[in-house]
Order: C-alpha cells, then structure tokens, then sequence
C-alpha cells in the first residue's frame, strides 16, 4: 500500500529539528534510557507522564470504548497531552510501537490516527517505531548503531529494574536505591552520547559494575512477601495502567519480581523461528533472525552471568529456561501479544519462589482469555503452591475492587509462608518441587 | 473478648465472642453507604451493653471495610479468607462453601487442594443483581422467593449483568409471561452464573455450604442450586455471620475500642474523587436555560370541547406507556404517561375506556402504535396501524423542527438514536445489550438511594463538584457511586455526576461521537430521561451546543405515532369501541409448539373476541401455520451443507470434531481428509442451550466471547458421546484469501484449543489433537500434518497424508464454492421477485443457531432475502482500509462491505458477537467503509441470549430507512402475530 492510500501525516527530516517528539510512557526506567538515546541523536523529545481521569476521558471520547484499555490510555494521553496547551501542535509528532501480530494491538497506531483526526490533530505526523519495516518516515530511520543502544538501553533497563526490586523493600537507608537507579540513568545515557556503553564487553562491564554496587546495598532481612507480576506488556509496567499496582504491593509488605523487557524481545523473535518450524518457511530469513535471535541471548547472558555473582541476587530466569518450562503446558506456536511466554513467566515465577503472582490484563485482552487466565488452572495442577490472581484494568474497575482480590491472594500467601516457617527456616526457593517431576506427576 | 465485624458493600455484620468463644452478640444491619458513622455507632453501642467490651480482639473484614480498617488502624481480614477461618473451626466436614454477597459471589474449595475463588469485576450474579429483579418485577424478595416457588417452567435470561437480565425480562414481561416464571428463571440464572464464573473446571461436590445474605433469605435460590449440582446443600445456622465470625476468630490484637472510634471520627474523608465542572453556575443562569426550553411547546387543546374527529397514539415501551389524542392537525388533546409494571394492556384498556366515558360519541379516524409492546397491543385492540419507533419519533421531531437532522431519544432502557438525510432516517444508533445510561438506570440509584427519580436529578442541578463517574454499566457504576460516598461525595454531586454519566454513556458508547459537528446542526432531544434538567444540561454542556426539547419529550413517541395515524385517517378506526372494552379479557397460555425441532416455549395470549397474540416463537410458523421459505437463506443452506458431513465407517475408528468456532467453516477440509484417512468423522451436534450447559463449568475466563464458551459443551458432547479422540488444532493463520494485509485468525478462535486441553476435566483418557497447524502453506503441510498425525497413530505414511490433504482441499474449495454459487442464485431470484438483499455478514460460526438466535430467519420473515458475507466477499479485489486488515474473516467483512456500497439492493448488516474484542474496531472500519459511500451502517449485537424484539426494531427502520418497507410487508410484521 503507498503512503498517499493511507493519507499519512509523514515525519519529515525538517520535522526532527522542528518538531518535538511525544513518547507516551511505559516501563519508565527502560524508557528513560531510550529517551536519552534518542536525544542523543538529535531528536527532541518528551516521556509524557501526565496522568488524571482527564486522560481517560480522551480516550474513552476517541476511541471505540470496547478497545483494550492500554490503547484508550495510550491514546487518551497524547491526546490530552497536545490539549494541555503544553506543546506547541504544529509542531509536534507522536510516537507509537506496532508489532504486527494477530492481536488488536497492530492497530493502536491506526486508531491513535483515527482519534487524532476526530480530535483536530490531523496536522500531528505519528511515527511507527517497528522493526518490521511496516511504515517508514524520511526524518526518523532507524540506524543499527541505533538498534543496538536501543537495545542496550532495554538490557540496562532489565537490569537496574530487576535489582531496584529486589534491594528497595529491604534497603536500611531509604531511597538508596532509588538514587542509585537514578545514577545509573545518567551514567549510561552519558555513554551513549558519547558513543560508549552499547558493545557487547562494556555492557558485560557495566552489567558487572551495576551488579556489584547492588549488591553492596546494606540490607535488612528479607521477610517480606514475594509476588510476581505478570500480564499484557502495558498494564504489567505502566503505572497508570495498572493502578499503581507496584506501590500498592509496596504497602503492603511485599517484594516484587517483574520479569524484565529482554524475555519479550526474544520471545517476538524466537516467534519466527517457531513459524517456520511449524508450518515452513525460507531457510535464509530463518538464518537472519537467527542472527537475531543469538544476539539478544548473548545480551540476557550477559544480565544473567552479572547478578549470579552475587549470592544476595537472584538472577532472571533465562529465556531458555521459561521456553523449557511450558513445554507440554501450552504450545509454542501461541504467539499473539504474550502468548505462551506469559504461561512462562508465571510458572519461572513459582520457580524462584514468587509463587504470588498477580496476572494483570486489560479486560476482555483477548489473548490472555488463553495464555493467562486459561492457564492458571493447569499451572496449579502442576504447581499446587501457585497463588494467581487474574486482575481486569479497564476504565471502569475500581480500584478497591482489584486490591480486595490481591488481598486474598495475599491472605493466602501469608499463610502459605507461615506454614511454610513451621517446616523448615530455609528460604523458600527450596520447598519448590521440581517441575519435570511435576508435570510427569501431573500427566502432561 | 473477641469482636468481628463485616462491613459488606450493602451491610455490616457484627459478632462478639467471649473468652470461650461463645457467640455472646450478633447483629445484621443495612448500612446505606453511611459506613464510618454506622461503625462507630455499633461500636459505641457494643461498649455500652456487653460488659468487658471496652477492650477486645477486633478485626475488620468485608469489601467495603478495607480502607476504614486502614484508617482506623485496625486489622484487615479479607473476607473471603475470613470465610476460610470460620469454616475450618465451625464446619470441619464441610467441602465446599458457596457464598453470594451484595456484590460478590464466592467459591470456596476446602478440601482435596484448598481454592478460593471470587468474582471478578462483574457484579452479576449476585445481591445487586437479584435487587434489581425484584424491583424490576416490582416485587420484595421475600415475594420474589414465593413467586419462584410457584413457577411451572423457566425462561433463559442472562445473569452476567443485571442489564442484560433487565433486556431478556422486559419482553418477557411484555410479552405477558408470569412473573412466578421469570421469579425462578432469574435463581436459575445466578446459579448458572455463578457456577460459569467461578468453578471453572472444578466439581462443586460433596458437604456444600451455603452462605450470605441472598442464599439465607431465599430458599428458591438454595433449591435451584441443589437442583443443578444435583445435590442438597446445607444452610448453617448463622450462616450470615461467617465473615464476622472469621475476623472475631483471625483478629490477633487486642484494641481500646473507644480508641477506634475516635479514630473513625477522626477519618472524615477530604474529598479525594476525581470532579467536573458543575451544570449550572449560578441560579440566573439557570433561568435563562429554563426559558430558552420553554419555547419549544406542542399546541394544546381541551378533549372534552373538541369537537371533530381525533387520532390516538400510543407508545408501548419497555417500562412506561404513553398514550395521546390528537386532533387532526396536531393538537395535543390528552395524554397520559405512567409505568406499565411489566403488563401495558390493562393500562390501554382504561386509558381507552376514560375516552370514551369522557366524551361518548368520540370519533376516532385512525389508532396507531409502536414501541416494545407493539404487537401485543395492536392485537389485543385492534389499532390500525403499527409503526417502527424509529419512524414514530422522527414525525413527532419534525412537528417542532422541520429541518431537524438528529435526533436523540433516551427512554427508560432504550435509547434510540439517527439522523436525517433527505427527509428520511438514515444512520441509526441503538443501544443493545446495554442499558446504562437510561432512565432506569437514574431510576435505579435514585430509589437506592431513597429519593424519587425527580428530587434526586433536582439535586444534581447546583452540584458545585460533580463526581466523575466515567461512562460505563449500570453495575459497574454501583460500585464507582458507592466509592464516591465513601470518599464523602454530597448527594448532590451524586447526583449531577449520574445526570452527566447518563449523557457520556449515550454519546460516547452508543452513538460514538465526539463532538456536535458529527451529530447534526438541528438536534431535537426527546424521552422522559431528558425531563430531567440535569440531563439536558449535561448533553448540551457535553456537546458544546444547543438543542431543543419539546416540552413533551416524553411522549414524543406516542405523539408520533399519532401524527403518523392522523395522516392516514380512515372512516372509522378498527379500534375496540366502548362495549368491547368493557367486555375485554386477556388470558395467557404456555405452551410447546412443536412444529419443527427447535420446540420453542410459546406464551400465547388470547383476547375476548377470538383474537390473539402469540410471542416466545423464533419463526412464524406457529403464527401463520406455514412452512417459512427458506430458499431465500443462504444461513439456512449453509446449515445445510454442513450437517450433511455425516460419519463414514472407517478402519482407523473414531475422532471427533466439535462444530464451533472456525471449525465452522473447516468441518468440510477436515471430514474428507479424515474420512479419506480411513476416519470416521464425527461431529458435534449445532448447538443449544442444553449443549452450552453441558460445558459452561469448565470456561475459565466470564468475558470471552460466547461462540468461543460454546466449545466446552461441544467437546464434552463429543466426550459423552464415547468419541476417544478429539481433533481440533490450533491456527495463528488462516487461509489467505489475499483481501488484507495478513491472513491471522483472532487470538480466540486461533488458540481456543489450548483452553480446553487445559481446563476440560473430562478430557482425562481423551486423546486431543490440538497440535500448531498452518493450512496457509500449502506446500509444506502435509509433510508437517504427517509429523502431527505420526505422534498419534501408528502406521500412518506420507503418502497417505498427503493424498488426502488433497482430498481436504478440493472438499473445501467445492464448499465455499457451492455456498458462493447458492448465494448467487439467492441474489438472482430475490432480484427477481424485487426483494431486498441483506447481506449478513458476521463470521462462518455466526451461522450456528444458537448463536445467531434466529437473525436470519427473522429478516426472510420480514420479506428480504440473506446471503453471507463469503457469498458476495470474493467479488471484490483488495482495497485500502484506514485500520490495519490483517484477520481473513474480517477482511470477508470489508470486502462484503465495499460490494454492497454497489449495490442499490443490498444493505449490509454486521453480526457482533459480544465481547469480540476485535469487532471494537472493524465495526467502526465497516460503518466508515459504508458511509463513505452514502449506504446505511447496521449491527446487531448478539450474545448468550439475544432480544429479537430489538433486533427486530433494527431491521424494520433498517427496511424503513432504506425506503423498502412497502405496505404488504407491514402488514405481514404488523398483523402476522394477530391472526
């Protein structure tokens, strides 16, 4: 299809130094560190955090209000970000990612055009970030130097998310923590203006260094309640999709473990290979995301081999590790949004002793009526400690409603760790049972 | 001293133990959203009576007590573990507790793997949701409980929402179905509901506990339970208590309870929820709204000195009935407008009969009607005319503003909506399945909350913060309200801020708006709920404009009708005269029909004089005793074509195929390749309610789409069948028909499977092939269906698989092929016979019955002919579309579009299955695609259970709309019912 069909606003090379650039937040320590990269070339742009019911209101106002929750956020911000008569609208563009799988969110970006026109905003270009090539703008091409530090950018992100988890509940000085991420930040967006912090032996160094300095954190001890978050990608990350759903857990004495950004990176990729392997495909494209494919792994390898130096750490699950998990639990072949790497995560989760695990969706996501909510019965059969609570967003939900069930599930989660005190001390990690034996228990 | 307290989100419950756990005090209270100031009452009042009580173990459990207890500083149980506690020290033996709350239902599983399982964001189902019924039935529950008890059968009704219910009972109401009936159908419904959302794959056997408030108070609801788990549960004594007595059990610390109630004191909330601008900012300026209104008044007259000929209509709509007289140029000479209880002829009859005692010798030229009651009321008083809502609201908006272009309607639960282009109706926009945002739906909060429907909105007017209370349903908004009162919310912005809710729901959900521009230049607004001054307010406010509201908005329909009936006056109106009147009698009957296999329940009304009306039947059959023609339905030969894939006896046994989902359209592919494997295929039966039953205990996730639910039953069909292997293979892709961008199934229908493998108890022992298929590589497949099918079968090569992928192919391409050349001759003959052409166009599984409920045959009733979308999709070469077209059944959809924007015949109507997620946007693409080439946009929402009567509705001002409904076929809708 030519770009004139479409009748798309381009984003021209003019535009880069004329246009201020809205990108609408997500996972705000990775987008923090892919906004700089991007400043670092150039570009002028904004992480939008504006929140509020008026952000909703938009949404709800330009979008078909059936449409998931995550595109009624998304598209309600930007909208009421250019309303908020903080940009100058002629000389603004939007940024949006687009997949291209087989669920809605392929078409956020044609809705968040949609609304844009119904809105008055025709003039505003919006920019497809994608790696497939869908839609291409003179002014905004992706370089692979680009690539890579944004990349860098989600491994870092990976990274001081995962340690920020695991020392903030327990760090004797408050804030620490915080300030230590936040040092992070800096540095390495610094690098990357200077052209350093994307290869392959500085990440490693750098992943060791940030290891090191978390680890060092003084500590208390850690009594707290271990519970996973897992879910569709914007309600599991963005605050304001998810009502605050860390800070809530937070307040109520737990330590929270989100599996981090790299898992998706590589399940999306992996996702074309699995095509291929099931129904055919060009041997040559299956070589290049190959290619891909072992790149991204080094990149997690390399998150991986930082924290296992420190005992105090717990390591992320590697993607070959949650990928062997599901095997016979739910088919690789179910891609769309989370698909079966959401199966994954939850059971990766029971595995290094999250077994409270808070399965968030947007209400009515139609791929977690499969991955999420359709799994947690068989998750149970064969981990029988698992504690799932599905939890719906959508502008409606209120927000006691959702805490209430998070309670229960608390409730049993406390219970399960006192009987579990009466046991044995030991941590909890090995009260697990093994997950072969208990899929070949369960039958499977 | 151990003290519990439940604070639920309609109650407090409180107990008190002493030392030895001896229950010492209990007491049960509605709290009416005052939450803090009732806690600290019964606090107060514990300390005065029980002595020792000034220091005790409390703990707070219950929905709504959770951010008091954080406030106060008291410990938080959360009920449902409370629950757990008291039953594991009370009722050892117990296995399973099921407990309804006001807004909960809960499912506790105690032994064999404790689970604990409530519902989610859904409120259906539970004390809210029975509430509601009764006040819709105008009954108390202990009525409700009684009635129910007297039922002889049950009626189908929806129980996920209290909104649905409310459109699956109006009808039957109106229909004259007995309210002893619907009493047990609405049990019978929360208990489905109950078991559909909660036990999820698990058997609710064993010692079963019943619980709460709605399961202690109705005996009807435990009987229907025990009916369906086949079971007698037990209702323990102070079975209101468990969750007060599970935190009296659980609380740990000991606390000065005058302590707590200071603390309570001290929690007087800052005023923390989200507001609006108000309505009016001062009292002037609302004077000078009310005299702008004021202009627009219909001229009236007196009945009793008007001489001359008169015309009546009347407006049967779902909760009130409105009736005027007219002279002939429109003077408005009575009226009246009141509930109709669920039975509107009665009220006709006297409004008749006060006619004609009034003035005897009353001329009335001509009678016509519309609204939901139509046909019954057409019927029982032989009124000439019956006329679509649609068309009766229009003339009425036209007497005050020719030039209108839009007109909004919102009555009590419907809200109608269309414009006008070149003098006719044009785009119209029902709410469907949805009545949040209507009358009773103020109504509902306004009596929950103790005021009439017209102090309550009065409130509203000088609110100086409305609540922001979003846009979403009835239930939903239960919740959101109670937030706000817990948040210290006035009444008075309660109040404004449903007035505006009411208005955002019907802009943004139902007529999807965002602005003025897109509604029209001349908007007449109309229906009682715009009385309301808040309301009107609101729409204006909303959409940045002024409109006019005639100063009967809320007989618009009826005036319509009349004006309607006045320009086709007659010598003497049909209508009954004063003796028939007197002598009237109104009997109603239940009956099987029997006529065909669908056995429909028939409620048939008789009225003195041998005329009667008959409602329940999905075809006309049992009305006119003729075979309906269904040569003119391609749905119907569709069916057809598929349940002639029969079992053929084969070497290599038995393996089943459940008919749902995109199996639909597969069974062909799939049946010849087995078949030619030496297979015998067998299939699932089309559903039913019965087969959805069947599975509905197995569906993990409420809100997936109902076509998808269906699988549980089909599969465990095939399973009680004896069926040992079961093949239904997932698919990321479908065939590429090169109309889109990409080829994908949704996310549904491609992994359904995965569901349930993984949640189907019965399915132990079952082989089920679910393996990744992909028909889309055609080259490949066999080579990867031998692997799959190598996994399962011994001895089964290549070369066989690969002759018999063939076999499938050719098998489904002469399907489709059939199918498409049967529609072609459907075209041609309707062509001929200068029928209209709707082009129904939904997805392949649309075509099960108990998924459609009949649409197709309902519109060749009406006099059209029907082809799907696939029938006329492959006439059209792939198009630019605004949203990315990247499913293949929906690129079927735009394309059958595109084709109709060709065709002066043919108007496309879109089937939505509720809670398709993907239909969120290709219902916008299709309404744009149509548009954009001046053709109508119509959709029919459909779901477990589906309202004909407002499908019906659609397709008639659809046919009205389109300038086809000549008079035979009027009379055939109209008359049809009466015989």
């Amino acid at each position: 299809m030519s770009e004139k069909d479409t009748g798309r606003v381009l984003f021209t090379k003019e535009m880069k130094k004329t246009h201020t650039i809205l990108v609408p937040s997500m996972a705000p320590i990775h987008f923090a560190i892919v906004k700089n990269v991007l400043v670092s070339y150039g570009y002028r742009i904004e992480l939008l955090d504006n929140q509020g019911p008026s952000v909703v209101q938009e949404g709800l106002k330009y979008v078909h209000n059936d449409t998931c929750y995550p595109a009624l956020l998304v598209i309600g911000q930007m909208i009421d970000a250019l309303n908020s008569g903080k940009y100058d609208v002629d000389h603004t563009a939007l940024i949006i990612t687009q997949t291209g799988g087989g669920c809605r969110a392929s078409n956020y970006i044609h809705l968040l055009r949609k609304a844009l026109r119904r809105a008055g905003y025709a003039q505003v270009p919006v920019i497809s970030l994608n790696l497939s090539g869908l839609e291409k703008n003179s002014g905004f091409t992706l370089t692979l130097p680009m690539i890579r530090k944004f990349v860098a950018g989600v491994v870092y992100g990976d990274a001081l998310m995962l340690l920020r988890n695991q020392l903030a509940p327990y760090e004797l000085f408050a804030g620490q923590t915080e300030s230590l991420v936040q040092k992070w930040i800096g540095a390495l967006s610094d690098g990357f203006a200077e052209g350093r912090g994307y290869k392959m032996k500085e990440i490693s160094s750098n992943l060791r260094q940030i290891a090191k300095e978390f680890s060092e954190i003084p500590v208390g001890p850690k009594d707290k309640v271990r519970v996973g978050i897992v879910g569709e990608i914007y309600v599991k990350y963005a605050s304001l999709g998810n009502n605050h759903l860390e800070e809530f857990l937070a307040s109520q004495n737990c330590e929270v473990m989100v599996p981090g950004l790299m898992g998706f990176a590589l399940f999306k990729t992996d996702n074309r290979l699995e095509d291929i392997r099931l129904y055919g495909g060009n041997p040559l494209k299956k070589m290049a995301v190959k290619v891909l494919f072992n790149y991204l792994t080094k990149m997690e390898t390399a998150i991986i081999d930082a924290v296992k130096e420190h005992p105090n750490l717990i390591p992320p699950s590697s993607y070959r590790h949650t990928k062997e998990l599901v095997r016979g639990v739910i088919g690789y072949g179910n891609k769309m949004g989370e698909g079966w790497l959401l199966t994954g995560e939850m059971i990766e989760l029971v595995e290094q002793g999250f077994e409270n695990i808070v399965c968030t969706q947007p209400f009515g996501c139609l791929p977690n009526h499969i991955c999420g909510k359709g799994m947690i019965r068989k998750i149970k059969t064969l981990y029988p400690n698992a504690n799932i609570v599905p939890i719906d967003y959508d502008p409606s939900a209120t927000r006691v409603n959702q805490e209430n069930r998070i309670k229960l599930m608390l409730s049993v989660a406390a219970e399960q760790m006192a009987d579990r005190g009466k046991g044995a001390e030991t941590n909890s990690v090995s009260t697990l049972p093994a997950p072969r034996e208990a899929l070949a228990a369960a039958g499977a | 001293m151990r003290i519990g307290l439940d604070i639920g989100s309609t109650t407090i419950k409180c107990v008190a133990l002493d030392d030895r756990d001896n229950l010492i005090y209990r007491s049960y209270e509605r709290h009416f959203s005052q939450i803090v100031a009732k806690t600290a009452e019964l606090l107060e009042r514990l300390r005065a009576e029980i002595p020792g009580s000034r220091r005790a173990r409390l703990s707070i459990s219950g929905s709504a007590g959770m951010g008091l207890a954080e406030n106060a500083g008291v410990p938080f149980i959360q009920e449902v573990f409370a629950t757990r506690i008291a039953a594991r020290r009370m009722l050892p033996d117990a296995d399973v507790i099921v407990e309804l709350g006001g807004e909960d239902a809960k499912i506790l599983f105690l032994t064999g793997g404790t689970e604990v399982r409530m519902n989610g964001s859904c409120a259906g189902g539970t004390g809210a949701f029975i509430d509601q019924m009764a006040t819709l039935l105008d009954v108390t529950l202990d009525e409700m409980d009684r009635l129910a008890g007297q039922a002889e059968r049950t009626y189908t009704i929806a129980s996920r929402c209290g909104v649905f219910a409310k459109s699956d009972i109006q009808p039957l109401l109106n229909q004259g179905a007995k309210k002893s009936d619907i009493a047990r159908s609405i049990m019978d419904a929360v208990v489905n509901q109950t078991i559909a959302g909660l036990a999820q794959g698990r058997e609710i056997k064993g010692n079963v506990i019943y619980l709460g408030g709605p399961l202690t108070f109705l005996k009807q609801l435990r009987e229907s339970f025990d009916r369906t788990l086949g079971l007698r549960g037990i209702l323990p004594e102070d079975s209101l208590y468990f969750v007060a007595l599970g935190a009296a059990y659980g609380g740990d610390r000991e606390m000065d309870l005058g302590a707590v109630v200071e603390a309570l004191s001290r929690h007087k909330s800052q005023r923390r929820f989200a507001t609006i601008r108000p309505l009016f900012e001062s009292r002037a300026e609302y004077q000078m709204f009310c005299e702008r209104h004021q202009k627009a008044s219909v001229p009236e007259g007196d009945l009793a000195r008007h001489r001359g000929p008169v015309h009546i209509g009347i407006d049967a709509g779902s909760t009130t009935l409105k009736a005027v007289v007219i002279s002939p140029d429109g003077e408005l000479l009575r009226s009246v407008y009141r509930p109709n209880s669920g039975n509107p002829v009665p009220l006709v009859r006297d409004f008749l009969l006060s006619l004609y005692q009034e003035v005897p010798d009353l001329q009335i030229r001509s009678a016509a009607v519309t609204g939901y009651g139509e046909q019954i009321i057409r019927s029982a008083f032989g009124v000439d005319f019956g006329v679509v809502e649609t068309v009766a609201h229009f003339t009425a908006a036209k007497k005050f503003l020719p030039q209108v272009d839009f007109v909004i309607d919102i009555g009590g639960q419907d809200m109608k909506c269309f414009k006008i282009k070149n003098g006719a109706v044009d785009n119209i926009f029902l709410n469907e399945a949805c009545s949040s945002g209507c009358g009773s739906f103020l109504q509902t909060f306004a009596n929950a909350l103790g005021y009439s429907i017209e102090e309550f909105a009065k409130l509203g007017l000088f609110a100086d913060a409305p609540v922001d209370l979003g846009s979403r349903c009835t239930v939903f908004m239960n919740s959101s309200v109670k937030q706000a009162q817990k948040d210290g919310a006035s009444i008075e912005n309660i109040s404004a801020g449903l007035s505006i809710s009411v208005v955002k729901n019907a802009l943004y959900k139902v007529i999807r708006a965002s602005s003025a521009r897109e509604l029209g230049e001349n908007i007449v607004v109309q229906g009682g709920t715009f009385y309301n001054d808040a309301v009107l307010r609101a729409f204006e406010q909303e959409m940045g404009t002024e409109v006019i509201r005639p100063d009967i908005a809320g007989l618009m329909g009826a005036y319509g009708a009349a004006l309607y009936a006045a320009a086709q006056p007659r010598e003497a109106s049909g209508i009954l005269g004063r003796e028939a009147l007197e002598q009237f009698s109104h009997e109603v009957k239940n009956v099987g029909c029997g006529l065909c296999g669908n056995n429909c329940r028939l409620t048939v009304n008789l009225f003195s004089g041998g005329r009667r009306f008959i409602s329940g039947n999905r075809c006309e059959r049992p009305v006119t005793h003729k075979e309906a023609d269904h040569d003119l339905n391609l749905y119907e030969y569709k069916r057809e074509l598929i349940a002639g894939y029969r079992p053929v006896q084969g070497p290599r046994g038995k393996i089943g195929i459940p008919l749902g989902l995109n199996l639909w359209e597969l069974l062909p592919f799939w049946h010849a390749l087995f078949t030619r494997l030496g297979f015998e295929v067998v299939a699932s039966p089309f559903s039913d309610r019965e087969l959805y039953l069947r599975g509905q205990s197995s569906i993990p996730s409420d809100t997936v789409c109902f076509p998808a639910k269906l699988l549980h039953g089909h599969v465990q069909t095939l399973v009680e069948m004896g069926v040992k292997t079961i093949f239904y293979p997932c698919m990321t892709y479908n065939l590429d028909e090169h109309l889109g961008d990409n080829h994908y199934n949704c996310p549904v229908v491609a992994y359904y499977p995965e569901v349930l493998s993984a949640n189907m108890p019965s399915l132990r022992g079952i082989t089920f092939i679910g393996d990744y298929v992909g028909l889309h590589r055609r080259r490949e497949f066999p080579q990867k269906l031998t692997a799959i099918l190598q996994k399962y079968f011994d001895g089964i090569t290549a070369r066989e698989v690969k002759a018999a992928v063939d076999c499938g192919f050719a098998e489904y391409e002469k399907h489709l092929r059939d199918l498409r050349e049967r529609g072609k001759w459907v075209i041609e003959r309707a062509r001929a016979e200068g029928k209209r052409i709707i082009v129904l166009a939904g997805r392949p599984y649309h075509v099960d019955p108990e998924i459609s409920h009949g649409v197709d045959r309902l519109i060749t009733s009406l006099g059209a002919a029907v082809v799907s979308e696939e029938a006329v999709s492959c006439y059209v070469d792939k198009f630019p579309t605004t949203v990315l077209n990247q499913w293949t059944y929906h690129s079927r959809l735009y394309a059958a579009a595109k084709y109709v924007c060709g065709q002066k015949d043919m108007e496309l109507v879109q089937l939505v299955s509720f809670g398709c997620g993907v239909d969120a946007i290709t219902t916008d693409e299709t309404r744009e695609i149509l548009e954009a080439a001046d053709r109508l946009y119509t959709q029919i929402k459909i779901d477990e259970i589906t309202n004909l009567g407002a499908v019906k509705i659609r397709l008639r001002s659809l046919f009205a709309a389109a300038g086809q409904m000549n008079q035979e076929t009027e009379k055939n809708v109209g008359e049809g019912a009466g015989i």
